[in-house]
């Protein structure tokens, strides 16, 4: 059984249907990418498994628990971390403050420290960093603690979404590393990007999106092949 | 404009030096020092100085416990004063024989420590009340609703007049009393331990109000900087955040309510008790609006900043302001222009004319402080790095608003 099962999830903003029978699973060690345009449904689907909204129809199951009415608070505890779009840190807090925030349900610190250090091996820049306001570190810094917070929660699954928004290319190429290094310290993924060539590159598997609806899927090297996936989104 | 921009960079400090550690101890200093000047320079006479100051000590705990509110968890309070009337209340209930004139027809008199505890648990629990359903409103709409909480208070304490006496206020409250005190030369009496020793002078109201002060001093400090305080800034600064962090945004909202209304509470049971007189008069908006100008002044969210704010706005309101139209009068007749005092014709006096003028003159000593030191008087560092090196938001309150409530 997978890690996490979405099975036939809809999802509603007023009386706009953002989702439709979308059906996604994640597997254990896994990367797995949700790629798809604009207003295609990819943050939705994050905000749903994450709780921060209620699907009208559908499951989800996580670690074989239902969680489709768990709320939001309450998922971070269960072991799924998001490290959300526009990265939503504490502007006013200090980088370690964040980080700290990112453990806030736990209650090992011994393993909160552990964490932070494995955090800041990750990340130098933000060691050096740690009494900056969140606020006024550069973009790529910012997504990097982004990162950071949402691996202070020790999750069994992190998700992330659009983490290369807006930063410039040779800091796509590091977050991307970064990503495929955490994956390798066992922790799956599940990764929602409109730069859909890296996101393929690095998952193992892949969902593409359109309006709402799952409309392929693969390994992420069939779809990096596939030509409707390289006309619509890889440019080719 | 450009004088401001120059008087900003001249009062601007070092944001990498933290200026608390000195402003607690010149507090502290001034604390134990003031009495004694007090009465040093007016020859002995010098308790209405030290009674002012405990006085002031009431608004700095209501200000201590309001930002917790506003300054660590960003819920804007406009009703503030009205736990300030419930924590009065409780103590002119519980510790007078007004209880005999209402229905009940019989006094309670209970202790003013152990009041002073109810009058906190009172508040708290009915800053629970008014939180559990308002708390899920955001903002300008949360304002507006403690707005509302903050006129009915005082309104019921008013129109309940079968218990609280209305307009007349209950009055002849108890004094706290000491169990056991060792009376001496100091006090001016001879050496001997008395039982229930009446509490009346200023200075033991004083002392009392420092030591308590320096305890809730302590509390917040440690509050802040613990898990639960790291939740409230993290729910200020972002609450889907928060939410995505673990954090139970209404809980730790509704924790915060409660404990800004506990303090509100303590202060209003310790006023109760000094004055021996709560009246619905003495919780009106203007207070609330007062305690808030405290904290904004002073520097939201910093400890040391609300208290100097504190004692710097009483100082303005309940000194200045009043003691500016005898001192115009004195000033104008000093510099040869005896001729203003009198009221002649339209003019009504310098004296009469500064009277009217108080709040206008209130209003631009606040426009000043803020033109001249946004960021307050004594910031925390945060707020400081803040205005110095710029904080970039992606996204408003509002936009997560907007987006949440899609």
């Amino acid at each position: 059984m997978a890690l996490l099962e979405l099975t036939g999830i809809d999802a509603l903003y007023g009386r706009v249907r953002a989702l439709r029978g979308v059906t996604i699973a994640v597997d254990q060690g896994e990367v797995v990418a949700l790629i798809g345009s604009n207003g295609a449904g990819k943050t939705t689907t994050l905000r749903t498994i994450s709780g921060l909204m209620h699907p009208p129809n559908g499951s989800i199951m996580f670690d074989g628990k239902d969680i489709t009415r768990t709320p939001a608070h309450k998922i971070v505890g269960l072991g799924i971390c998001q490290s959300p779009e526009g990265r939503r840190l504490f502007p006013r807090m200090q980088v370690i403050d964040n980080l700290r925030m990112g453990a806030f349900l736990r209650k090992d610190p011994a393993g909160v420290q552990k964490d932070m250090d494995r955090v800041f091996e990750l990340f130098p820049r933000l060691k050096e960093r740690t009494t900056q306001l969140a606020g006024t570190l550069s973009g790529g810094e910012q997504q990097m603690l982004a990162i950071g917070r949402a691996l202070m929660s020790k999750p069994k699954l992190l998700m992330l979404d659009e983490p290369s928004l807006g930063l410039a290319p040779i800091l796509v190429e590091t977050i991307f590393q970064i990503v495929r290094e955490i994956n390798a310290q066992g922790i799956p993924i599940l990764l929602v990007e409109q730069n859909a060539h890296k996101a393929l590159e690095v998952a193992h598997r892949a969902y593409v999106l359109e309006t709402g609806s799952i409309v392929k899927t693969g390994s992420g090297k069939e779809l990096l092949n596939s030509p409707d996936v390289q006309r619509a989104y890889l440019g080719i | 404009m450009m004088i401001f921009r120059t008087m900003r960079k001249v009062w601007a400090t070092d944001p990498r030096v933290d200026p608390n550690p000195l402003v607690y101890t010149i507090l502290t200093v001034g604390a134990i020092l003031y009495p004694v000047w007090a009465q040093i320079s007016t020859g002995g006479q010098g308790d209405f100085l030290i009674s002012v100051l405990a006085d002031a000590g009431v608004y700095i705990l209501l200000a201590i416990g309001l930002n917790v509110v506003v300054g660590f968890a960003g819920l804007l309070d406009l009703g503030y004063a009205a736990f300030f009337a419930i924590g009065a209340y409780t103590y002119a209930f519980l510790a007078s024989d007004h209880m005999v004139v209402t229905p009940l027809g019989e006094a309670i008199h209970l202790p003013f420590w152990i009041v002073l505890f109810i009058g906190l648990f009172v508040a708290a629990a009915f800053g629970l009340l008014l939180g559990a359903p308002t708390l899920r409103l955001r903002g300008d709409y949360l304002a507006i609703v403690t707005l509302g909480f903050g006129e009915i208070v005082p309104r019921v304490f008013k129109n309940l007049s079968v218990w609280t006496s209305g307009v007349n206020g209950i009055s002849a409250l108890d004094k706290p009393v000491l169990p056991l005190w060792l009376q001496g030369p100091w006090s001016g009496d001879s050496l001997e331990v008395v039982q229930n020793f009446k509490i009346i002078s200023p200075m033991a109201f004083y002392v009392i109000m420092v030591l308590l002060l320096g305890i809730c001093v302590v509390l917040v400090n440690n509050l802040r900087k613990s898990r639960v305080g790291r939740a409230w800034m993290a729910v200020r600064e972002d609450e889907v955040a928060a939410a995505a962090m673990g954090v139970n945004t209404v809980r730790i909202k509704l924790l915060a309510f409660a404990i800004g209304a506990a303090f509100s509470g303590f202060a209003g049971s310790f006023y109760g008790a000094k004055l021996s007189l709560v009246s619905p008069e003495n919780f009106g908006f203007t207070v609330s609006i007062t305690i808030l100008v405290m904290i904004v002044l002073g520097g939201m969210g910093n400890i040391p900043g609300v208290i100097i704010g504190s004692l710097l706005i009483y100082w303005v309101t309940f000194l200045f302001l009043p003691a500016l139209p005898p001192l115009a009068n004195e000033w104008a007749t000093k510099i040869g222009l005896g001729g203003l005092v009198p009221p002649n014709g339209d003019w009504p006096g310098i004296g009469e004319e500064m009277h009217r003028l108080q709040f206008l003159i209130f209003g631009i000593i606040l426009v000043l402080t803020m033109l001249l030191r946004p960021q307050g008087l004594i910031p925390s560092r945060v707020r400081q790095q803040e205005l110095t090196r710029g904080v970039t938001e992606d996204q408003t309150i509002e936009d997560v608003n907007a987006e949440t409530t899609a």
